[in-house]
């Protein structure tokens, strides 16, 4: 068990890196805390297996160091580093038997064949794959093969952490739920650090305590389900997490935030920040669910113009276009739907603004990506 | 009482099939059946003989002693070309040039058709000429396969180890390549022995490949007739005799076309059978139990 310090880590595949976009990876610091449920997310290919396979070892980083306790690893094999780690595509030997399969890493370092009995009927239990114990691993369903996979980093004592790599890429919706709970009260049971990488933001909000979400080789965002949800730190952030995503606008600076003929209400605080950092982009970003749908005429609000409307069962989506631009609401259950010219107001609490991707806050210190790494550490 | 309409049609639809096979095999096959069942004098002159030439040959002390020879030969070179062809396979490099390289050296003996390897060991052996032979009796060895009887059966075993452990490592090396990666970073997380990735990885998924490989390797070896027959002409004495070369010599040199189609046709059934019994047995063993 152990808390995983990134330090200044980079990773490039290419032989000489010369711009940014040579790194799948690039130079980040970061720290999971011991014990914690951590789910890295992001889009496919973003770099979150590389990051995952440079914690394990499987791979060398270009740059920087990886802790385990403050204690550099860099230079030890993923075997050395007492690390467990479950693959998207089930690994299961496939001549041995489900017991045998639980039973190898302990065999591979020497432990007794009581302890070893003892310690994978405790593992099969957790898993339920106890009468399955006998079967050869060959033979099982691939839900049953990942938990074969699972228990295999279970049965060691004191794993420094766990790492998943899309472990339920391949398992049956109805399954993967049942999964993720049981991998979650493992993660209870043993206090053990687990850090989950996904592409999906429902598996990675139900398995984790914090999310870091990674983009472009970097974490631009690491915190609760919530706080990715309300205050996105980052427009990708914004734009992948939730469903749909933000809507985001481009708006021009002159002496008030203009969007076309339209005005966004800001506080003269925010004025008075961008004013001081001379943005190239100002973009504005607001959620769908935070959208004020206006039942009737209103003079303070925008008049804009539906589109159409999405029925989703529980809620309903209004597309509208605002400005020219298509923008998304969510309407509530007991919401008329509307048609024809509406108004919708932007609550100003929730309508963010982002400089060069970035959020710009004024009343909290401001937590920029770059700032935010700072803090972590 | 006519119920359901008869189609025969299908019938044309399996015709090119009973055609080829009667080609290739049913009718070739059929030649040797009637042979070994007549003594013929000639053309026109012609008996039945029934199953004589059968109990003839099952009776030959000289085939008995053929079939010996031949099986412990084909179960000595599978066992040393398996082995030392899963070596070969784990040794060659997996990337770049040398990956490239590597193959095209390994490959090189395969390419070689069989009567020039049969010449090139003979002339390889001799002690006067070859290099193989000067240096086997610089070492001290009065090595000589044309009277020796064990440096005979030693040259034709390393010749046919030189020339076939080829295919083995490459059916290998092919297998080997299909096995994913995260297979094997599974085992180093596991923390598994070079030996525990080879006999629980390597070798499992190996299986198939190996399985395709004994089975040409056995067929083939069983059935060798080039090599020795350059190489040695069978002697010294019988020493090297195998069943190839004494069916040659019963049915082209002493033109004894009965017993000698009997005696294929036996000869046949042996090679069926054994590849039968070796594949079953193996995919049995790989069954989920």
């Amino acid at each position: 068990m152990a808390a995983i310090t990134l330090n200044a880590l980079a990773h490039t595949y290419s032989d000489n890196p010369t711009k940014p976009e040579d790194y799948a990876i690039r130079e980040m610091t970061h720290v999971w805390e011991q014990g914690g449920a951590f789910a890295l997310l992001g889009p496919s290919g973003c770099g979150k297996s590389t990051l995952l396979n440079i914690i394990s070892g499987l791979l060398e980083p270009s740059n920087g160091e990886v802790l385990f306790d403050g204690k550099r690893v860099n230079e030890l094999k993923p075997e050395e580093r007492n690390i467990a780690q479950v693959f998207q595509f089930p690994v299961v030997y496939d001549t041995m038997t489900v017991f045998d399969n639980l039973a190898f890493p302990l065999r591979n370092i020497g432990v007794p064949e009581h302890k070893i009995k003892s310690k994978v009927f405790e593992v099969a239990d957790i898993l339920e794959l106890s009468d399955q114990l006998k079967r050869k691993a060959k033979g099982l369903s691939a839900d049953q093969k990942q938990k074969v996979s699972m228990g295999r980093g279970l049965v060691r004592d004191n794993v420094s952490a766990i790492l998943f790599d899309e472990p339920l890429t391949v398992i049956d919706p109805q399954l993967k739920w049942k999964l993720r709970r049981k991998l979650k009260q493992i993660h209870e049971q043993f206090n053990i650090t687990m850090v989950y990488v996904t592409h999906d933001q429902l598996e990675a909000s139900t398995f984790a305590d914090k999310i870091a979400v990674m983009y472009n080789g970097q974490i631009v965002q690491f915190g609760t389900p919530r706080e990715l949800f309300e205050k996105p730190a980052h427009t990708f952030v914004g734009y992948f997490i939730g469903s749909p995503g933000m809507n985001f606008f481009e708006v021009e600076l002159k002496d008030t935030l203009r969007f076309g003929d339209h005005e966004i209400t800001t506080s003269d605080a925010m004025l008075t920040r961008l004013n001081a950092m001379q943005p190239k982009k100002i973009t504005v970003g607001i959620r769908p669910e935070f959208v004020h749908v206006w039942d009737g005429k209103n003079d303070d609000a925008f008049k804009v113009d539906v589109d159409y409307v999405e029925d989703l069962g529980t809620y309903k989506i209004l597309s509208f276009l605002f400005n020219g631009q298509m923008m998304k609401a969510r309407l509530s259950e007991d919401q008329k739907v509307p048609s024809g010219q509406i108004y919708v107001s932007f609550p100003e609490q929730w309508t963010k603004v982002y400089v060069d991707e970035y959020l710009v806050e004024v009343a909290d210190p401001v937590i920029t990506q770059s700032e935010e790494t700072h803090h972590a550490n | 009482m006519q119920t359901k309409v008869e189609n025969n049609k299908a019938w044309f639809l399996v015709m090119p099939v009973f055609l080829i096979v009667a080609f290739s095999a049913i009718i070739p096959l059929m030649t040797v059946v009637n042979y070994s069942v007549q003594d013929i004098f000639d053309p026109y002159t012609r008996y039945f003989v029934g199953t004589e030439w059968f109990k003839q040959v099952m009776l030959d002390s000289r085939l008995h002693e053929a079939l010996l020879r031949q099986f412990l030969y084909s179960f000595t070179i599978l066992a040393i070309e398996v082995p030392l062809g899963i070596c070969v396979a784990l040794m060659m490099p997996t990337k770049g040039r040398g990956a490239s390289l590597a193959l095209i050296l390994v490959a090189i003996p395969l390419l070689i058709p069989w009567n020039v390897v049969g010449t090139i060991w003979q002339i390889f052996g001799r002690a006067d000429i070859g290099l193989f032979g000067a240096f086997m009796n610089g070492l001290g060895m009065d090595y000589n396969y044309s009277s020796n009887p064990t440096d005979a059966w030693f040259t034709v075993v390393l010749m046919d180890v030189w020339h076939w452990t080829p295919l083995i490592a490459l059916l290998c090396y092919s297998g080997l390549r299909a096995i994913p990666e995260v297979y094997y970073q599974a085992a180093r997380i596991d923390q598994a022995s070079r030996w525990a990735v080879f006999r629980y990885i390597q070798l499992p998924k190996l299986a198939n490949v190996l399985v395709i490989g004994m089975l040409l390797r056995f067929m083939d070896s069983f059935m060798i007739y080039t090599e020795p027959f350059v190489l040695t002409g069978g002697g010294p004495g019988s020493s090297t005799t195998f069943l190839s070369q004494s069916l040659v010599q019963q049915a082209i040199g002493q033109f004894d076309l009965g017993p000698a189609a009997a005696f294929s046709l036996v000869y046949f059934l042996i090679i069926l059978l054994v590849c039968w019994v070796f594949y079953t047995t193996i995919m049995n063993m790989q069954k989920d139990k």
